[in-house]
């Protein structure tokens, strides 16, 4: 039994080509149904004329410290394990979707096929193997980094205490475990 | 037993009433034969659904609550109908009451099942609908759901089954055959002591009391399970009364029409009289003024405060995609309403129906409006898509409308749809001073 370690990603966008290899990683490890995806492209842009910049990064679940998905859940399908991801048990699912609506980040699906909700696992099934969620493995240009947060030692740890990141909807209060490096400072 | 003025001892003075529950006429029939087509065909669509899963309905992500949600805040909107309504004229002693309450909560107790009914429908696995009681999750607002509708179910049960009593006993009296059976085992001994009468009225004292707060939470709670989220023009404070008063708006407008049907269609025109009518369409005119309060109050603060997201969603019922829908509700839940009850001329039985029907409309439109829009507009930038509903959701919605109205139809054959003890005399000096209006007009034949 590994200790308790608290599981997080960085994402560099300044990195990311759109190749989406990490959807398709996904897809494939994952058994995702058709017609869904745990991860997606995002474009966002930002600042305003003359000075706009379009940032394109990949989004999934943000694996939040404070997620509303596992506060609202009826049955208590969806869960923390002891890692801080966010999981859903699919035996205990009802299949209500109150979990989607409650993402801010509109990580979750419906399974039709099943009647239950999925969304990205962090890749636990890998993790406890001591490998990297698929996406990460998979990214030609290193865009992602994933690991222990709360090891200093950790890349994902270095990353963030050396360069400025910033959390999606962080308005939201949710304290998401995925970080984005932000452009401004290159 | 009352006096029967200038006709035979024999005649029961309220034979009409009685009438329409020993006697199943040709025009009941045909409606009962319709209603029940649509019923079957709803259960095709539901087996279909059943098999497909919720593919059959064009919910998707984003928008993953659409037609049966909006239906179930709208029945159980509709079940305040009953309950609170009759029990808040009880205690106030609004003495017209009496003729109309047991109408009322009838339509509270049948409405909540198909509220509970279309969140069934809606879940992804309904086989596995126990494990909120198996396994409750008590942070999750649809588990403060469960609770506080249960509860209201029963109350509303309880309240409705209290004052049947006498009128079951009677009923027990004058029939035969499996009826009497069914009556006697329901009027659960009762024989009209002084003892009986005193403790039906203080149970239903009881449960006129205990029945509001509750009423009051079950909306309420309803509203919160959208307010707890963080998705635009759903985190709203005002959530919870605003849903209240929209309950009460709409349950008040699904009496009126009833009322019109049962007495036009069981004669029972000396019992619901023009004063009924205009009674409940001033009723009907303040929640329509306090609907619009808090229609004004909800969606001025959204839009001066300019927040992006909120604007987002504002901005597709007020002028975007949502906007038809907005603009009818607007119009039938306020312009035509007031139009029509606030000029005694038009507060009329047909102008109160013709508001009724409209705020019945416009009301399921705001439901409508509340869940959809929020959906397609979410915080992240996702994709999103225009719903419409699929066949088999709105197959399943004309089911519930017919299935509630066959059962409705099915309680008045079973049933004395006007609480008849309540319109005689006490037996004892039990009657209040106030009782003047709610003795029926004399019988013209």
């Amino acid at each position: 039994m590994m200790p308790t370690q608290r599981f997080g990603m960085v994402i560099d966008p300044e990195r990311c080509i759109h190749c989406a290899a990490c959807l398709v990683a996904c897809k494939a490890e994952n058994a995702v149904p058709d017609g869904h995806s745990r991860n997606r492209l995002s474009e966002q842009e930002s600042g305003a004329y003359p000075s706009v910049r379009v940032v394109m990064a990949p989004s999934q679940c943000m694996q939040c410290d404070d997620a509303p998905c596992v506060r609202v859940c009826p049955t208590g399908a969806s869960y923390r394990d002891a890692n801080g991801v966010v999981l859903i048990n699919a035996d205990d699912c009802i299949g209500c979707r109150y979990c989607v609506e409650a993402c801010p980040y509109g990580a979750r699906y419906f399974d039709e096929e099943s009647g239950t909700v999925d969304k990205c696992t962090f890749c636990v099934h890998r993790v406890e193997q001591g490998l990297e969620p698929a996406c990460v493995t998979t990214c030609p240009t290193k865009t992602r980094v994933f690991g222990n947060l709360d090891d200093p030692s950790s890349a994902v740890a270095r990353l963030i205490a050396s360069a400025p990141t910033e959390v999606r909807l962080p308005e939201a209060g949710t304290r998401p475990k995925i970080y984005y490096m932000r452009g401004d400072s290159r | 037993m009352s006096d029967s003025t200038g006709s035979p001892d024999s005649i029961d003075p309220h034979e009409p009433v009685i009438n329409a529950i020993l006697t199943v006429g040709p025009l009941f029939k045909r409606w009962a034969m319709a209603l029940v087509a649509v019923v079957v065909w709803a259960i095709i669509a539901w087996t279909w659904q059943l098999y497909h899963g919720l593919g059959a309905t064009h919910l998707g992500r984003p928008i993953y609550w659409g037609l049966y949600i909006t239906n179930f805040v709208f029945f159980i909107g509709v079940s305040h109908a009953g309950t609170l309504i009759s029990a808040i004229l009880r205690i106030v002693q609004a003495e017209w009451r009496r003729p109309i309450t047991r109408m009322a909560e009838v339509i509270t107790v049948l409405v909540l099942f198909f509220g509970v009914g279309n969140v069934l429908l809606d879940l992804g696995r309904p086989d596995r609908a126990l494990n909120v009681v198996l396994h409750p999750h008590l942070r999750s607002p649809l588990l403060w759901d469960v609770g506080s509708i249960s509860v209201y179910l029963t109350a509303s049960s309880v309240y409705l089954f209290i004052p049947l009593i006498p009128d079951i006993a009677r009923m027990r009296d004058v029939t035969t055959g499996w009826r009497h059976r069914l009556y006697a085992r329901l009027a659960l001994g009762w024989t009209g002591t002084p003892k009986q009468w005193h403790r039906l009225e203080r149970a239903i004292g009881v449960m006129a009391i205990l029945v509001i707060p509750i009423a009051v939470s079950v909306h309420t709670v309803v509203s919160w399970v959208f307010a707890m989220t963080i998705q635009p023009m759903w985190h709203s404070t005002i959530f919870g009364p605003y849903f209240v008063v929209g309950a009460i708006f709409s349950g008040i407008a699904a009496i009126i029409t009833a009322m019109v049907i049962v007495r036009k269609v069981y004669g029972l025109e000396r019992y619901l009289t023009e004063e009924h009518f205009n009674n409940l369409g001033l009723l009907l005119l303040v929640m329509a003024c306090l609907w619009f309060y808090f229609t004004f109050a909800e969606y001025l603060t959204t839009w001066y405060g300019h927040e992006p997201r909120e604007l987002a969603v504002f901005n597709s019922k007020i002028s975007g995609p949502f906007a038809k829908f907005f603009w009818t509700m607007f119009a039938c839940c306020f312009v035509v309403p007031f139009t029509i009850l606030a000029n005694p001329h038009t507060r009329t039985i047909k102008g109160t129906l013709v508001a009724s029907i409209f705020v019945n409309i416009g009301m399921w439109l705001e439901r409508f409006t509340i869940v959809v829009p929020s959906l397609s507009n979410p915080r992240a930038p996702v994709q999103t898509f225009g719903y419409w509903p699929s066949w088999v959701e709105w197959s399943l919605m004309a089911g519930c409308f017919a299935a509630f109205a066959l059962l409705y139809m099915g309680f008045t054959k079973l049933f004395p749809i006007i609480s008849l003890w309540e319109l005689e005399p006490m037996p004892e000096a039990h009657a209040p001073a106030a009782a003047r209006t709610f003795q029926p007009a004399e019988a013209s034949s």
